[in-house]
């Protein structure tokens, strides 16, 4: 009897499209604006040098070899990064490989340990390890789980029935993993390879101990050392424009790169593809790349650890005192990003309608900025605006939280895809008001995304070196400064405590955060 | 004095008017069911009775209290109004029991008033079990308490029994039937169900390009349905061809009583379209009066079967539905007689370039409907 219904259907359904909520609306614009201020004051201090000083600028030589040593660096490491993260990943979901649970810890470990103590694990020891060579060993060992961690959990929440729907089509066991699986992937490994390219792109402290000089390398020293704005400042427009570039492709990427999935089985149950003889050169290949990324470093940190060694530096800020510098900024910026993204994520989740989407947009263009441009932007503010800011640790703790919002906008959105409005309602027709029902059935409901939120941040905030040695107040060490004095005088006994203390600190709620994420398919809900 | 009174509601969304102009009632301790297609605005109708959109135009009343007139407007939160959403709704951070308690004072959260709510709603000890661990039919059952629980002056649910499979469906009507009497609380139910809206309501409103088309008690709207569209959209209908002269009905299958037209319309005479329910329709052996024509097939329900046949001729339609009882058996192919009896409706026949709303455009080549052949 129901199906006589469509015949009195007058017209398509209509979805119930809610009033946006003006304070949130108000307070998204401000978080957006916020956001993009480092980018508007850059801009504005651009047009105060003026174009003839900034063409000057530009179009010299240096630029060139700067835009040389980007590129080739960028393509020879996304590329290997694709390689190693996608076999990596297809060996432990896919494959047969022993050890393969012990080995995926491994191999998203290196995560933890900042790109520069990487390289100075290397560089502290076997000072050959330098130059073109140098960086492409040390940010691929450092850059590969970006790609690895994304492949692995799509592989993982692979649907194993159309693998073996392709078999009984006629399909090898490799034929299937290449026109099935990989295909699927593609957008995955797209993705983790633009992270890649960014990571690139703002990339400092590394660099400048292999002695490999970029962008970053060049502006800082521009800025810090030269005292000469106008040309960090031309140079910066240059970054800018190569991460807005990288970014778009995430854009075009994100929107073809949906996957359908038909069935609910989770790819644990398909058969693992056999190695035989293949297993033991395998794993020896995965546990070079697990050597070079995390036996290195912490085996050169325990080194110079027990060896121990003075510094002709004058006594600079204790590990105890230093960590707890860094505790604190950490945290205040991971409570400043997550408080930041919740009204973007509850009014971008909540009203999908064209103006907001590309409100949420323009926050993702944080994501195309280098720490360094982000710490410029705010000190050319600071010191034209709102002089008193300059060297507070307020501007720092912004600019963190400005740099790691997107980390913590992902978290809290997929959060609150769980918190559907329809709740809210309910427990405002119980007689709850407004603010009552958000505090005892939203924030219960978002909680975990803003732990996640939170953790990320700091887990960042903790490893971050650039933006911190051009913000941090005069006379203030962080763990990441601290440890940047003393490697810059060489005195590699002095640093490995700050390094080993940068490690512990990120490596424990990484773990935990690791393991909670890795339990959630990576499915659609949670892309955003 | 009525429970709910809506008068000339509007309400629409950018670019898409969704209701123009709702009038309805809802007696104190009636269960009145919304019935209409999906997207014809039931939802919104219980949003906006419910405080959670705001009327364009129009009034609201609960009880003696205006709610909502365009100038007046009580928030959700002070309406007293049960609100069960689709998909029950539940609170996945709570227990049961902390769902059901969630509009009660803080000290009463704990007290004997959550154990008696699941009790009467046939949960008694389920309340420390989270939603998960709940069945489809459960959920449902805790969302009734969770809004009984307020002492709601209405009652609304949306849809309360679609997201249940079918034999479960039954069961969790009747209880939350038993319930709603118990209770004597005034309901708002909606629906695009029909035989939900008719088994269950003491009122049904048909919703119908954004006004309420007709309502009434069920056994009116199905027998007297106010045009041929919702004579079509309420249960079964065999559209005859006939002539009305006075009270009486020539037809193909009969001569057939025809009710009294409502007040204000104008009493009929001439061609005319009879509506025929399958169970007016007798069916037998060839002989005696009525149309003859070929068992196409029956579908079996058990306690009663359907028997469409077809070829009956010109003046009835291609396809005749006749209800019968469950042990009645005609094989296709055979050929059986039809003939009706009783009162119906009647209107008049559309112009031939009118269609009959719902209806398929017409076929270019109609089967002619040749003389049976009782080979």
């Amino acid at each position: 009897m129901a199906t006589v219904a469509s015949a009195l259907s007058p017209a398509a359904p209509v979805p119930a499209r809610r009033r946006i909520p003006r304070a949130l609306l108000a307070a998204s614009l401000l978080v957006a604006a916020l956001l993009l201020l480092p980018l508007a004051f850059l801009a504005l201090q651009a047009r105060g040098v003026g174009w003839p000083e900034l063409s000057q600028l530009l179009f010299r030589r240096l630029t060139l070899n700067l835009l040389w040593n980007v590129v080739r660096l960028g393509v020879v490491v996304t590329a290997l990064a694709a390689v190693i993260g996608t076999g990596a990943a297809w060996c432990v979901e896919r494959s047969d490989l022993p050890g393969r649970r012990v080995l995926a810890l491994l191999l998203i470990l290196p995560l933890a340990i900042p790109d520069f103590v990487v390289a100075f694990g290397w560089v502290s020891v076997l000072p050959g390890v330098s130059g073109f060579g140098g960086a492409v060993l040390v940010m691929t060992a450092g850059l590969y789980p970006l790609v690895y961690l994304p492949v692995a959990a799509s592989l993982r929440g692979a649907d194993p029935s159309q693998e073996e729907t392709a078999r009984t089509l006629g399909l090898s066991s490799l034929g299937a993993f290449r026109r099935v699986t990989l295909r699927q992937a593609r957008p995955t490994i797209l993705a983790g390879c633009l992270l890649v390219s960014l990571a690139l792109l703002a990339e400092y402290g590394a660099f400048e101990i292999l002695g490999y000089q970029t962008f970053t390398t060049e502006i800082f020293t521009e800025f810090q050392v030269g005292f000469n704005a106008p040309a960090a400042c031309a140079l910066s427009l240059v970054v800018v424009l190569i991460g807005l570039l990288v970014l778009s492709g995430e854009g075009a990427l994100r929107d073809r790169g949906r996957v359908a999935r038909s069935g609910n089985r989770r790819g644990s149950s398909s058969a693992r593809v056999r190695l035989g003889a293949w297993r033991w050169p395998a794993l020896a290949l995965l546990l070079a790349v697990i050597g070079v990324a995390l036996g290195m470093p912490l085996g050169v940190i325990t080194y110079w650890l027990l060896r121990g060694g003075g510094s002709t530096l004058p006594q600079g800020a204790s590990v105890a005192s230093a960590a707890g510098i860094t505790l604190l900024y950490s945290g205040a910026a991971a409570a400043v990003a997550t408080v930041l993204a919740i009204p973007v994520a509850l009014l971008a989740v909540r009203n999908p309608r064209p103006g907001i989407r590309l409100l949420e947009r323009s926050t993702y263009i944080v994501q195309g900025l280098p720490g360094l441009v982000i710490a410029l932007g705010l000190v050319f503010f600071a010191l034209h605006y709102l002089p008193f800011l300059y060297q507070t640790s307020g501007l720092l703790v912004a600019a963190y939280a400005i740099l790691f919002f997107p980390l913590a906008h992902v978290a809290v959105r997929a959060s609150v895809l769980h918190a559907p409005p329809a709740l809210e309602e309910v427990g405002r027709s119980l007689g709850g008001s407004p603010l009552m029902v958000r505090w005892r059935v939203t924030l219960p409901l978002i909680a975990p995304g803003l732990a996640a939120a939170f953790c990320l941040v700091f887990l960042s905030a903790v490893t971050e070196l650039t933006a911190t040695l051009i913000l941090v107040p005069t006379g203030v060490q962080t763990l990441a400064t601290q440890f940047w004095a003393y490697t810059g005088n060489v005195s590699y006994g002095a640093a490995a405590p700050y390094a080993a203390a940068m490690v512990v600190i990120s490596i424990v709620p990484g773990l935990l955060l690791g393991r909670r994420l890795d339990r959630r398919p990576a499915s659609a809900e949670a892309a955003p | 004095m009525s429970a709910i009174r809506v008068v000339g509601m509007h309400k629409g969304f950018p670019a898409t008017p969704v209701l123009r102009g709702v009038d309805l009632a809802v007696g104190v301790g009636s269960l009145t069911a919304i019935l209409g297609p999906s997207g014809s605005g039931k939802t919104t109708l219980l949003r906006v009775i419910a405080g959670l959109e705001r009327a364009d135009r129009g009034r609201v009343d609960l009880g003696a209290e205006v709610v909502d007139d365009g100038r007046r407007f009580v928030r959700p939160e002070r309406r007293r109004v049960g609100y069960v959403p689709q998909e029950a709704a539940l609170f996945p951070h709570l227990t049961a029991a902390q769902n059901v308690g969630f509009g009660l004072s803080g000290a009463e959260r704990g007290g004997p008033r959550v154990e008696g709510l699941l009790q009467m709603v046939g949960l008694a000890g389920l309340g420390p079990r989270f939603p998960h661990q709940l069945s489809g039919g459960q959920q449902q059952r805790v969302a009734l308490a969770r809004a009984l629980a307020i002492e709601p002056r209405l009652l609304l649910l949306d849809e309360p029994f679609s997201g249940l499979d079918p034999t479960l469906r039954a069961v969790v009507r009747d209880e939350v039937r038993g319930i709603l009497s118990q209770t004597g609380i005034a309901t708002l139910l909606v629906t695009h169900d029909q035989e939900e809206a008719l088994s269950l309501a003491d009122q049904v409103a048909v919703l119908r390009a954004g006004r309420v088309a007709q309502a009434g008690p069920p056994e009116q709207l199905y027998s007297d349905p106010i045009d041929l569209e919702m004579a079509r959209f309420l249960g079964e209908a065999n559209l005859v061809e006939g002539t009305v002269e006075g009270r009486l009905a020539r037809t193909g299958l009969g001569v057939l009583t025809v009710r009294p037209p409502g007040p204000g319309s104008l009493a009929l005479a001439g061609s005319a379209l009879v509506l025929v329910r399958p169970e007016q329709i007798a069916i037998g052996s060839p002989g005696g009066e009525g149309a003859l024509g070929w068992v196409l097939r029956s579908e079996f329900h058990g306690h009663d079967s359907v028997i469409e046949v077809t070829r009956t001729g010109p003046t009835l339609p291609e396809v005749v539905r006749v209800r019968v009882q469950g042990s009645v058996h005609f094989p296709p192919g055979s050929v059986v007689r039809l003939s009706a009896s009783g009162e119906a409706r009647a209107w008049p026949t559309p112009s031939p370039g009118e269609r009959l709303p719902g209806e398929a455009p017409p076929r270019a080549v109609r089967r002619a409907p040749g003389p049976i052949d009782p080979s």
